[in-house]
């Protein structure tokens, strides 16, 4: 299937420094695709390409295999970190305004802000000023306001501060949905624990480069470290160059163990060898989390 | 341009149905009104009836001096001593003495009061006595009166703008004050409006709101759009002043029957003379009219039109890139600065230099550079320009507000993603070349 977005080599510069150096990577259609990397590493100056408030210096973007073009604008919903509303104008004015800015019919517009104030409970506020709302419901609105024209792409900076933990699981579960839709979805976050609950693919940013790619699994299993945690009954002595303890404890006749395999020896290996001497009772692999990933990562560049 | 309209309906919108905009919309007539109204209404209100006290020792004054709505005269006597202790113990407005004299050298004449006397009052008082003592002095020279008012011979010249065409009245007065109000519009509005759209922007920057907006509209589309919406405000707000101060002031003259003696103290002013000269009147009013009837009315709304949008574009422009390059409204100063001297100065230069000579070389050049030809044009418009001068300045213009758009357009389109960052002219003139 054709991926909905294909980054090749894209490069931006400013005066000072570099934003953007030769950044390839692809989107598949239907996915939720995190874009991670620290602050200043030029996350923000990628999503204003691919939303054309700049352009690249160097290289091409194509959004369903066509070049971008600005009326691929309207199947984009944009949600910036930083971001507002007109204090002085009401919740659903303001709405049609900018959906009808994203190329909407006036009567569409209303249609579907309804729906939508329906389900995240913002009725009865649309006839209210923008500033008369505490900051959660603005932030809904600001949602609504980025997928009422039911943007085939959606690109979510941070989608998830400013919300109370009922709010952000409300939202979560709205971007899901959408996703079900057939929506595919960009999301870029500081937060690791929500990319490991809800992306598929990643694309880490490090100092204008990007210095990962792949689907969440995939990336989890390159840093994977052969490690394994084992618990069970028995004294536990492990004698064989295969295995490597990197700890262990013996409460009594309980053991538990940190062991980490040499390149070529696989897990069964290990279980086989424990079965002979002790009770297995628990056996895990130690999975690195995005989070560990992603400091390794940024630490080691 | 579907997008630059929309963006228009909602700066337009917006405005106009803040309350501050109501409120503003119908105070300023009301106020307008009152600045025209109360000075009248003030000068209705004649003040008590002063009673003046005359001692006259020479005999020349007795009872010739005329009572008025203002001044009563009484007349006293005894000796200036007597006089002035029973002036003490009275509430009246002054004591005027006036010892023997010599008709050829009058001296010594005096007036006493408890508090301090107006100079309108002396001056009142001392031409009084001037007139009496003339009279006196005509009488024992032997020359009529009569004869002396035939001999008066009021002038008034009657200015003639002579062209190939033929001969046109013009009233100095009258093209002046055409101008003027033209120029002071456009200045007036200029910077009122100017302002809003400064504000506007600035006031996005901070709600966050503009890179919502950016990826769904140019930034050249909100600029323009922002820029006519405000204009349009402007517009509508001035209509309304129009139509309300004239419907106020209307009722309100009515009401007092405050017209009349408006008109009656128009023309007393205007006159400036002594005696009321019905033909000389009637011939000044007649230059006045025929002075407003040979202006060119349709070229002078013409151009005001050209010349109001075309400065409020230029202007516009550029208080909109302002807004884009600061963070809050208090470090705009430094870059109102440059914005607003040439406005000032093309005000402040027409109404001296200009008005003193509607043709010379400041004149000209300032109607031809596009930052002061709104002002200034307007102020020599009703002299009469050139056509060819007309053209160039208008040409000008033009060519000035499609540059200052230009500029403006750029720096709006980097200083509105820029956030808290302290920008100076350097600056400024990077971002001109940055690319998209």
């Amino acid at each position: 299937m054709q991926p909905i977005l294909q980054i090749q080599g894209v490069s931006k510069f400013y005066e000072a420094h570099q934003a953007l150096n030769q950044v390839s990577f692809d989107v598949p259609k239907g996915s939720i695709f995190g874009l991670l990397g620290p602050n200043g590493a030029g996350k923000t100056s990628l999503i204003r390409i691919i939303t054309q408030i700049t352009a690249p210096d160097e290289g091409r973007v194509f959004f369903e295999g066509q070049p971008l073009q600005p009326q691929h604008v309207q199947q984009i919903g944009y949600l910036p970190e930083e971001r507002g509303l007109y204090k002085k104008m009401k919740v659903g004015e303001q709405l049609v305004y900018l959906a009808r800015l994203r190329g909407m019919e006036k009567a569409d517009a209303v249609q579907r802000i309804k729906v939508w104030a329906e389900r995240l409970n913002l009725k009865e506020w649309l006839t209210k000023n923008v500033e008369d709302l505490s900051k959660g419901m603005q932030q809904k609105v600001q949602f609504i306001a980025t997928v009422l024209h039911e943007p085939k792409l959606l690109i979510l900076d941070e989608p998830f501060s400013g919300f109370d933990p009922v709010n952000a699981n409300i939202i979560r579960d709205e971007i899901l949905k959408l996703r079900e839709q057939g929506c595919t979805v960009i999301f870029s976050t500081h937060r690791m624990e929500s990319v490991e609950q809800m992306c598929d693919y990643i694309v880490m940013i490090n100092q204008s480069q990007k210095v990962l790619e792949g689907s969440v699994r995939e990336v989890k299993s390159r840093y994977t470290s052969h490690t394994y945690q084992v618990e069970g009954t028995g004294k536990l002595m492990i004698t064989s160059p295969d295995f490597k303890v990197l700890s262990q404890k013996q409460h009594g006749n309980h053991f538990q163990a940190q062991v980490q395999l040499e390149p070529q020896v696989g897990p069964n290996q290990l279980l086989r060898y424990l079965i002979e001497r002790v009770e297995v009772q628990h056996f895990q692999e130690e999975v690195p989390s995005i989070h560990d990933i992603f400091v390794q990562t940024v630490t080691e560049e | 341009m579907d997008k630059i309209w929309l963006v228009f309906q909602r700066e337009y919108l917006v405005r106009v149905r803040k309350k501050s905009f109501i409120v503003m919309t119908i105070l300023g007539p009301l106020l307008m009104a009152l600045v025209m109204i109360v000075p009248i209404w003030l000068a209705t209100m004649s003040d008590d009836t002063k009673i003046v006290q005359v001692l006259d020792e020479s005999g020349y004054l007795k009872g010739k001096l005329t009572s008025t709505e203002e001044l009563k005269f009484v007349n006293v006597a005894g000796t200036l001593e007597e006089a002035k202790a029973s002036y003490l113990k009275s509430e009246d407005a002054a004591l005027l003495y006036i010892p023997k004299i010599d008709l050829e050298k009058p001296q010594g004449i005096q007036l006493f009061s408890q508090k301090s006397t107006s100079l309108a009052m002396k001056g009142s008082l001392e031409k009084q006595v001037r007139q009496e003592l003339e009279e006196v002095k005509f009488a024992n020279s032997g020359i009529d009166q009569q004869v002396l008012d035939k001999i008066k011979t009021p002038i008034s010249i009657r200015t003639v703008n002579l062209s190939a065409e033929g001969e046109k009245s013009s009233d100095v007065a009258v093209t002046t004050g055409v101008g003027f109000i033209g120029a002071f519009l456009i200045y007036l509005f200029i910077f009122i409006y100017g302002a809003q759209i400064m504000r506007g922007v600035i006031e996005e920057k901070t709600s966050r709101i503009l890179e919502v907006m950016v990826s769904s509209v140019k930034p050249f589309q909100l600029m323009a759009g922002k820029i006519m919406g405000i204009a349009a405000v402007g517009l509508t707000q001035f209509l309304l002043w129009i139509i309300l101060t004239s419907a106020i002031s209307g009722g309100v003259a009515a009401r007092f029957d405050l017209k009349r003696f408006s008109d009656a103290q128009i023309n007393q002013t205007m006159q400036g003379m002594e005696n009321d000269r019905d033909a000389l009147q009637a011939q000044e009013i007649h230059e006045v009219v025929s002075a407003a009837q040979n202006l060119n009315v349709p070229l002078l709304v013409g151009s005001f039109l050209f010349y109001f949008l075309g400065g409020y574009l230029l202007y516009g422009a550029l208080f909109g890139a302002v807004g884009a390059a600061v963070d809050s409204e208090t470090d705009s100063q430094q870059f109102m600065l440059p914005i607003t001297v040439p406005l000032i100065l093309s005000f402040i230069v027409a109404q001296t230099i200009i008005v003193k000579n509607p043709n010379g070389p400041v004149a000209f050049w300032m109607s031809m550079i596009p930052f002061t030809s709104p002002v200034v044009m307007m102020l020599r418009l009703p002299f009469g320009v050139p056509g060819w001068e007309m053209a160039l300045s208008m040409l000008l213009l033009v060519l000035g507000f499609i540059g200052t758009i230009w500029v403006a357009a750029r720096i709006y389109r980097v200083g509105i993603l820029m956030y808290g960052k302290k920008v100076n002219y350097r600056e400024l003139s990077k971002w001109l070349f940055y690319k998209g």
